[in-house]
């Protein structure tokens, strides 16, 4: 395991950090009087590591919410300048304007074209001003839609990255008809017979992010989060105070475990110890898998396989009692 | 029909004899402002209509369909109360057993399916039934070769269904996607308030969308709006007018022509 000092972490880390400087600090100690403590150091090392899976095995959502809103964590563009082999940005809506917080455009992938769609956070204040934080103005979804014929047209897989707090809350967003683009976008993409891939790596926020996400497949990210509202924004409207978002978080089952387990999502990747931002080479190798995998699975089916099989996915979304279907 | 109309809902109106305006602050006689469909005859403030009522205006004759499928709580969601008791309360005060009422409508012996967003029911928000509902009766309007018309008052998504309400959106716009491809009308009529994930699924999809007077829709809350963007927000903001100079809607259409206008629509479409 290797632990950068320079980087972020969050408060359930601390424990781990701190045992992890007692190491270093044996380590120096035992170089300068030049005792043996290799026996201590191992153990240690051990415990640490242990440590570290049981604090992320038991992360309570809101914890992992923080995870999934880690500043390092890999955005849209890390992962695809390390998935695709090689790609080219399509900007704009034709309409108005291009909209930074959501990036698409055509790519290569083992051999085939693809087409691919995501949000876009940035890392740093400057970079997050010019994306606004991920959250997208009608113009995004534009664009999206533009880039979901474009695959149609030429019968390529679509593939979507899904990270962002949520649509943009604003004066222009709702006078260029907020509403009316998302619903456009979720009805388009649900009618779209190519093969489609939908992968939450980082936030899902609510329609902002559904509006690119009715796909064939719904994978998430480990510590990834999904949900119909912010935890912050539940707790101030249900709750009556945003002070108890921790407890949203877990009510409104926003984790990709808890949504496996409810069979609104398909599949779970994997993340490395710590977080996607602690090995991003790796949190590539995984995504690259699973998308090889579930392209390949998609593609031996006929357009109107998958049209029937998308079909009934969205259809049977939902939990009701009825008596005919007792 | 008017008759009709008062004599059903002449009991429900709070505060007897006279009503007050919200908007204008004038006292209205009370059987006055039924006879006027609930439109303050001072300032053409529209009240809220309930989901009979609304049907008692708009059509001949309505009989429900789907009414069998009902609301269960399936995260065992809690917040100030559980979500099984807000369902229990909401059932006990509007006496329907979920947001929607849905089925088929006669307009001048016209069939219409339609469906009806209850805003008393949580906020007319859009769980699983909601959801089910509109799927079906989307489906019975395609293969009766229907015209589909959905009034929606809804605050969004229902937040105590978690996932599976957000899910509705894509069902909702699934499903009225593949009956517009099909050759199917849908006329979508937005009352006060539509915001939210129903706002941003089915009920912005219409062929054609028509709007009341002075109802607000939108996306966000002008609430959470004010809150991200820490500025007042501008006169008349999110209102159907609004919408209407900014291209979103088709027509505002007074509650006392809306009736006649649906039918006119329907009937030029070849239904």
């Amino acid at each position: 395991m290797a632990i950068d000092k320079k980087e972020q972490y969050t408060d359930f880390e601390k424990p781990i950090i701190d045992l992890y400087n007692k190491i270093e600090e044996l380590k120096r100690v035992s170089a300068e009087t030049g005792v043996d403590m290799t026996g201590e150091i191992e153990s240690l090392q051990k415990r640490v590591e242990s440590l570290y899976k049981v604090t992320m095995k038991d992360l309570t959502p809101y914890q992992r919410l923080q995870i999934a809103r880690h500043p390092k964590r890999p955005t849209t563009l890390d992962l695809i300048s390390g998935v695709f082999d090689d790609w080219f940005e399509m900007k704009g809506d034709r309409l108005y304007r291009d909209d930074p917080s959501i990036i698409g455009g055509i790519a290569k992938f083992s051999g085939i074209s693809v087409v691919f769609i995501g949000h876009q956070k940035g890392n740093d204040t400057k970079s997050n001003v010019y994306r606004n934080f991920g959250m997208p103005h009608p113009e995004g979804y534009r664009k999206a839609m533009r880039l979901m014929r474009h695959a149609q047209k030429f019968n390529l897989p679509l593939i979507t990255f899904i990270d962002t707090p949520g649509a943009y809350p604003g004066i222009e967003a709702e006078e260029r008809g907020q509403s009316n683009a998302i619903a456009e976008s979720i009805c388009l993409m649900s009618l779209l017979s190519v093969p489609s891939l939908a992968i939450v790596i980082g936030e899902g926020g609510s329609g902002g992010a559904l509006a690119i996400s009715v796909a064939d497949r719904i994978v998430m990210f480990e510590n990834s989060v999904y949900s119909v509202i912010s935890p912050e924004g539940c707790a101030s409207i249900l709750f009556k105070d945003a002070k108890f978002a921790d407890k949203a978080a877990s009510a409104l089952k926003m984790t990709s475990y808890d949504l496996l387990s409810l069979g609104i999502i398909d599949e779970i990747i994997e993340e490395p110890l710590g977080g996607a931002h602690r090995n991003k080479d790796l949190t590539i190798e995984k995504t690259k898998e699973c998308i090889k995998r579930n392209i390949s699975n998609l593609l031996s089916l006929s357009d109107e396989e998958r049209r029937r099989a998308k079909w009934n996915k969205y259809a049977n979304m939902g939990r009701y009692i009825s008596p005919s279907t007792e | 029909m008017l008759e009709k109309f008062f004599n059903v809902k002449k009991k429900e109106i709070p505060g007897g004899l006279w009503t007050k305006c919200p908007n204008c602050n004038n006292a209205i006689y009370t059987r006055e402002l039924n006879d006027n469909l609930k439109v303050c005859h001072h300032c053409n403030f529209h009240f809220r209509l309930t989901v009979q009522e609304r049907i008692d205006i708009t059509f001949d004759s309505f009989e429900e369909m789907f009414s069998e499928i009902l609301p269960v709580d399936s995260l065992n969601f809690v917040d100030t109360m559980p979500y099984s008791e807000r369902l229990k309360e909401a059932q006990y005060k509007t006496k329907r057993e979920e947001a929607i009422v849905v089925g088929v409508g006669i307009i001048n012996g016209k069939s219409i399916a339609a469906g009806i967003l209850d805003f008393d029911f949580i906020g007319g928000s859009m769980g699983s039934v909601v959801g089910e509902k509109i799927f079906r009766i989307t489906n019975y309007a395609k293969e009766n070769r229907l015209p589909l018309i959905l009034f929606s008052s809804s605050g969004g998504a229902r937040m105590q269904e978690g996932m599976f309400s957000l899910m509705q959106m894509a069902k909702t716009a699934m499903v009225i996607g593949k009956f517009k491809d099909d050759g199917g009308l849908y006329i979508s009529v937005l009352l006060h308030p539509t915001t939210g994930g129903v706002s941003a699924s089915f009920a912005t999809l219409g062929d054609i969308i028509i709007a009341e007077p002075g109802a607000l829709i939108g996306f966000a809350g002008p609430r959470v709006i004010e809150q991200t963007i820490r500025q007042k927000l501008p006169q008349g903001f999110q209102r159907s007018e609004y919408l209407l100079e900014h291209g979103m809607i088709d027509a505002v259409i007074e509650r006392k022509a809306l009736k006649e206008t649906l039918e006119k629509l329907v009937s030029w479409h070849g239904y």
